[in-house]
């Protein structure tokens, strides 16, 4: 059956806590910091951007899976801050990690959760023999405007999962989606920053489309939330996937390893991915994981994930979620701001 | 508008992302970046295509503290000579290390980074740099 093969996740090493931010914008930090859930976010450096990031990702990815990369058949990098506006962020991938030219890549973009339709792109494309491997990332170094509350959690990080039928470490066993034309949240081409639409992020799209996917796909394969060992829902902040399993009926114990944003802030693309990711490094062979994406617009993509006893031999392989989220430097808020690009006087 | 300094460049991709230089089979030296002959064998060297390991040990370093324009967003940054496993030595920027942490001999890996724009509107050139190893497990 179609599943993960190998998966590799990067974060870069810069952390800013959220009360150095409020502390600018004359906020109450540490009331923000648990109102929101995050206590600080991955900043990445002046010289990484969602290339880096994906070519660091999917080289821990091809290293745990042990595959030459010129079996891999398709690349698609899901991201909202392609460093090109034109020019695909998978042919530098591809290059920077050896695979063949003859193979096919596309650069795809749906907010928050681009990532997993790259995984159910790649699904197709092996379940119908076309590609032998496919290789799917969400990456981002998320903008957020100074000030404005997306400040507080824009993030930085990738990961990449390798989908392929042989050697698999975890089957997808299911997969759908959940679609409409909800503006919570944009960028328009030539901005520099997001605009949202503050508490109509909420109800109408996050919690709607979470919502409505998770309780698709339990009905879809007959299966109630007694059923999967760990939750993972896209998170935007610490607060919404929490809520999501409040209403959902989710053991607190079944989503706590997913709820990396915490330590890193959301990782937009990498968010519901980084953590399956950190699932992925724990979950015992048989464990049964049951994962919700959401990307503004907006959209969610659910999957149901069996964990197989390849697993383990698999790990140790390249650094864990755990060691990213450790390997830290905290910075400024001055040095965030040059790092970001936000002292536009420097170039 | 045409800009200068593509083709250049696109030629150097296969070297600059992954360090591929070249391996003579004859005296079983390595090379970084690529040859055309091997230096000291000449007509009787033998160059085959090389990847890397991207292992090393920092031979020698200086911090730069005046830097150039597309730069100065990181100084004060570390330069240091790398000599990689395989026994070639490259020069390269040190990354994710403070500068009062390098020290001669400290073990590196190399990454994928940024190391210039051709302006605003122009392209971006990735490449090597190095960084410490973490003491994690599969990090080297």
């Amino acid at each position: 059956m179609v599943g993960i093969i190998g998966y590799g996740v990067y974060i870069p090493r810069y952390r800013i806590k959220t009360e150095k931010i409020a502390a600018v914008w004359g906020e109450d930090g540490e009331k923000l910091a648990k109102g929101l859930g995050v206590f600080e976010k991955s900043v990445p450096g002046p010289d990484e951007d969602v290339a880096t990031i994906s070519v660091e990702a999917a080289r821990n990815a091809v290293k745990r899976a042990q595959i030459d990369p010129i079996n891999i058949g398709a690349i698609y990098v899901g991201s909202e801050s392609h460093p090109y506006a034109v020019k695909p962020t998978g042919t530098m991938v591809a290059e920077a990690i050896g695979c063949s030219p003859h193979m096919t890549c596309a650069d795809l973009e749906f907010a928050c959760k681009a990532g997993t339709a790259a995984i159910q792109v790649c699904m197709g494309l092996v379940k119908s023999k076309m590609i032998k491997i496919g290789l799917a990332i969400g990456s981002d170094t998320a903008q957020g405007r100074p000030g404005d509350a997306l400040e507080y959690s824009a993030a930085a990080g990738g990961v990449a999962i390798l989908v392929g039928n042989k050697k698999v470490i975890a089957t997808i066993e299911h997969t759908s989606s959940f679609t409409t034309d909800t503006p919570d949240f944009w960028r328009r081409e030539g901005q520099t920053f997001p605009s949202h639409g503050a508490r109509f992020t909420g109800e109408p799209a996050y919690f709607r489309h979470v919502g409505e996917g998770a309780r698709a796909l339990l009905k879809k394969t007959n299966t109630t939330v007694d059923d999967y060992d760990y939750f993972v829902f896209h998170s935007p902040n610490g607060k919404f996937p929490v809520a999501m399993g409040r209403q959902l009926g989710v053991p607190k114990e079944k989503l706590e390893d997913s709820l990396v944003v915490r330590q890193i802030g959301n990782t937009y693309s990498g968010s519901a991915m980084m953590g399956l990711a950190n699932v992925l490094d724990v979950a015992g062979p048989g464990s049964k994981i049951f994962m919700v994406a959401y990307g503004s617009g907006a959209g969610s993509d659910s999957f149901v994930i069996r964990v197989e006893d390849e697993i383990v031999e698999r790990r140790g392989e390249v650094p864990t979620v755990q060691d990213y989220i450790e390997r830290k430097t905290y910075v400024n808020y001055a040095t965030y701001a040059k790092y970001r690009r936000k002292l536009k006087a420097l170039g | 508008m045409a800009e200068k300094g593509v083709a250049q460049l696109w030629r150097k991709i296969k070297a600059i992302y992954t360090i591929q230089g070249d391996h003579c089979t004859t005296c079983d030296t390595y090379y970084f970046p690529p040859r055309v002959v091997c230096p000291q064998c000449r007509r009787k060297g033998q160059l085959e295509k090389y990847t890397f390991k991207g292992l090393g040990k920092i031979h020698t370093f200086a911090i730069v503290r005046q830097a150039p324009d597309t730069f100065k967003r990181q100084i004060p940054y570390i330069v240091a000579q790398v000599e990689l496993d395989e026994g070639a030595r490259l020069t390269a920027q040190i990354v994710n290390c403070d500068i009062e942490d390098v020290h001669i001999d400290m073990r590196v890996r190399s990454c994928f980074r940024k190391i210039t724009e051709y302006g605003e509107s122009g392209i971006i050139v990735y490449g090597y740099k190095f960084e410490p190893t973490m003491k994690v497990t599969g990090h080297e």
